[in-house]
């Protein structure tokens, strides 16, 4: 029985539910099966559950710019997307081979730099980035591990194959919505999982906790998430991590430096602290090393760091492998130090700072989502097909007056799940955002954050622009 | 534990122990309308005077007190930081930065008490015929609140911060709701000790939850014995020798002393306690209650001071560079 389903469309995308002719695919079935036994009515009531449940959790985020300080919830759909573990393993393995390239490569850069030296990357793509910090050259980080945690966008075409849309090396967030997703889902909807093997994502806090102590010497070093205060919005994950791993959350205030030391500012005195877990940006880390405006970092810590007597989380510098025209060529970094092909490309990309690419983007610009090399949040961006003639032309104005801190990328067909709506069940596009570790190994959690776009149509998925989430299952098989 | 945090657990107990208070001030007056006699009518001045708020009240409507305004400048107006939204929203605010170091039920309870205020506040309860059940509401969320803590709570720092904060709070609050029988206003002097007066008295102990412990203890309603009952008793937890007995333990925990005091925080409390438990109440009614009480405010701020040095100061990390610049 699969009334539920029975006028639902694909549409001319991916489906990860139903293949073209209509017919449940395998990871799906049990899914399937478990949900007929529920009315439409049931499901919405159910909906309704999970959203008084993130009310009281406070997993809430402010919408700043209606001004009446009012609270949203990052919506979560009821019904969750499925990654078999076949296809599992394509991710896993790509995510590992990526993160692994990425260090060597800022490692290369930051010390010889001959991936540069090779032409492999053209050096001033490198070297005029925000993100690379000169203050990092000839540094080693603690393990020479640059890039602990990374959180790259997957998204998947028509023919349903993987491609990297991004990747967020400098403080990927979302990871708590992930976790949190999963247990709101276990509590309101537990018959969802029946007949279902579905790997838990549970061990996450603890991954985290074994990657951050793995960069100190110390047989039992002080772990600190660092946060830039309750105003970020990110602020609930920094003290939900900071609880699950059992550390303690502090912000700049809370630490002092003395003789290259970091210390927390306890009420018995001060307390040495080994590794930082920062979610603060590079360049707002030290007001002394970086950005002297930054009143959320604390003075004199890079230099702690330099002298090897703190690790920080990514380390500084990490930024470089973040920015949108260096991504380009990460493919061209796991051929050159890896000798492997990737096992997942990147979506293909113009780097405006190419002539031709940017008369290519200038030309087709109504058809190319268009995006700055620097920010993330879905923010400073242009979606071709969706603008109107004035935008267009703003933007090949600002394409063609700063080249450097543009690339653009052809209009994606986002793959679609199934997803509650007010009108019964309609296909809504999606992309993936997994967690890969790297401390003594390199670990994907098997989970990600699946963020929807809700609004029909719509192929932007940020929480910002109306996006929402899903839990999102990893089965063994 | 960290500076920073254990501030914020402070001022988690105290928001939450001055939001629930808010909430026993405005029943004082629901107490009372309800035995009032005809011919007298209610007064919501005393109450605004003894908050300490009068000034803001009346910047902002005039020297006219009316049951509507009354309540929505102690319960809804977000321009005053004491009225019971603020608070509530400071308190959630403090654990919102804790929230790592608190239990999870603490939060979520804090959490939906915040959106249950703000929507009264949306509903415009202060215009309701009966607002009453609005206040019983926060005050059972809060007594909720209070329960899982103590059930929930790791007997650590997080607890005889939160709990001192609480503690300090109330003594400050029980000598302010005290002090808003000075100012209820009586048709005439030979109305002391009248059925009038009586009433006040009664309206006040039910405010407070002790009416019964009251009688069970004293029997007769003497303005005397109320003032002992609130100052001096060792055994009502909302006596203020009570809290600062209660906020002593906290301090001593804290730094692990025994007796005595190991810093100036314990010895002006350990001070201001000492001199409740030798007081006599005859003293006390002599000296002036109003005065006395006075007095009391002046030595529980030298006490928060104290506190606040102790455990509070972070040093700033920018000190160095600040020298530098010198």
């Amino acid at each position: 029985m699969a009334s539920l389903f029975d006028t639902y469309k694909t549409g001319n995308h991916f489906d990860e539910m139903f293949d073209a002719k209509g017919s449940c695919r395998p990871s799906y079935r049990a899914l399937l099966e478990s949900l007929s036994g529920f009315s439409e009515k049931k499901l919405m009531q159910l909906q309704h559950t999970t959203e008084k449940a993130q009310m009281s959790m406070g997993m809430t985020f402010n919408v700043y710019h209606d001004n009446k300080g009012i609270e949203r919830i990052l919506h979560l759909d009821l019904i969750p997307r499925i990654i078999g573990g076949k296809e599992w393993k394509i991710v896993d393995e790509g995510l590992r081979q990526r993160i692994q390239a990425i260090n060597l490569f800022i490692d290369d850069i930051y010390h010889d730099q001959k991936i540069l030296k090779d032409k492999v990357i053209p050096s001033e793509v490198v070297l005029s980035s925000s993100g690379y910090l000169k203050a990092c050259i000839g540094l080693n980080p603690p393990k020479g591990i640059w890039c602990h945690i990374n959180g790259s966008d997957i998204v998947r075409d028509q023919d349903g194959v993987f491609y990297i849309l991004e990747d967020n090396l400098r403080c990927p967030s979302g990871v708590s919505y992930l976790l949190e997703n999963r247990e709101i889902i276990k509590k309101t909807f537990p018959g969802l999982f029946a007949g279902l093997s579905v790997r838990p994502v549970s061990e996450y806090p603890g991954m985290l906790l074994h990657m951050l102590q793995h960069l100190s010497e110390k047989e039992n070093p002080t772990v600190a998430v660092l946060t830039p205060g309750i105003h970020n919005s990110a602020y609930f994950e920094h003290s939900y991590l900071a609880q699950q791993m059992g550390v303690e959350l502090v912000t700049g205030q809370d630490l002092i430096v003395q003789d290259k030391k970091v210390y927390m500012q306890f009420t018995k005195g001060l307390e040495p602290v080994d590794v930082i877990y920062r979610r603060i940006d590079d360049t707002f880390l030290d007001p002394r090393a970086f950005n002297p405006e930054s009143l959320v970092g604390v003075p004199g810590l890079f230099e702690a760091y330099k002298a090897g007597n703190v690790a920080l989380a990514n380390a500084p510098g990490t930024g470089v492998a973040d920015d949108k025209a260096v991504y380009v060529y990460v493919p061209e970094m796991i051929r050159y130090y890896l000798g492997q092909e990737p096992i997942i490309q990147n979506v293909p990309t113009y780097l405006c700072s190419k002539k031709e690419d940017l008369a290519y983007v200038v030309e087709n610009i109504s058809k190319l989502v268009v995006k700055e090399t620097n920010s993330a949040g879905g923010y400073g961006m242009l979606i071709g097909p969706k603008a109107t003639k004035a935008q267009h032309d703003k933007f090949k104005k600002l394409v063609k007056d700063n080249p450097r801190n543009y690339i653009a990328q052809p209009t994606l067909s986002l793959s679609t799940v199934p997803t509650l709506t007010e009108k019964g069940f309609g296909p809504r596009h999606v992309d993936l955002r997994p967690y890969v570790l790297y401390g003594d190994s390199i670990q994907v959690l098997p989970g990600a954050l699946t963020r929807v776009a809700l609004v029909k149509g719509s192929l932007v998925v940020n929480s910002s622009q109306g996006g929402g989430s899903k839990d999102t299952w990893v089965l063994y098989d | 534990m960290l500076s920073r945090v254990a501030s914020s657990l402070f001022w988690l107990g105290r928001y939450t122990e001055r939001a629930e208070n808010y909430a026993r001030f405005i029943d004082v007056n629901f107490n009372l309308s309800i035995d009032l006699p005809p011919e007298i009518k209610e007064q919501w001045d005393p109450l605004i005077t003894a908050t300490g708020d009068k000034e803001l009240f009346v910047s902002l409507f005039g020297e006219k007190s009316n049951r509507e305004n009354a309540i929505f400048f102690l319960a809804f107006d977000k321009r005053s930081p004491n009225a019971i939204i603020s608070t509530v929203e400071a308190a959630r605010e403090n654990a919102r930065i804790v929230r790592d170091t608190i239990p999870r039920e603490i939060w979520e309870v804090l959490n939906d008490l915040h959106h249950y205020v703000q929507d009264a506040y949306r509903q415009k309860t202060w215009k309701d015929e009966d607002p009453k059940d609005c206040f019983k509401q926060i005050k059972s969320r809060l007594q909720l609140l209070n329960g899982i803590s103590y059930d929930t709570m790791p007997r650590t720092q997080v607890w005889y911060f939160t709990k001192m904060g609480q503690f300090l709070e109330r003594a400050d609050k029980t000598s302010r709701v005290l002090d808003v029988k000075y100012h209820f206003l009586l048709p005439s002097v030979d109305e002391v000790g009248s059925p009038l007066d009586f009433l006040h008295w009664v309206a006040l102990l039910k405010s407070v939850s002790g009416f019964n412990a009251y009688r069970k203890m004293y029997g007769k309603i003497a303005p005397t014995s109320i003032v002992e009952y609130l100052v001096l008793n060792r055994h009502f937890p909302r006596s203020i020798l009570f809290c600062l007995m209660g906020a002593e333990n906290c301090l001593h925990e804290i730094s692990e002393a025994k007796r005595g005091y190991s810093n100036p925080a314990e010895k002006a409390i350990g001070n201001l306690r000492s001199d409740l438990e030798f007081a006599d109440v005859n003293e006390v009614v002599k000296y002036g209650l109003h005065e006395y009480l006075d007095n009391f405010q002046i030595r529980l701020n030298e006490i928060l001071s104290a506190v606040h040095e102790q455990y509070f100061r972070i040093r700033s990390n920018f000190t160095d560079e600040i020298q530098h610049q010198a």
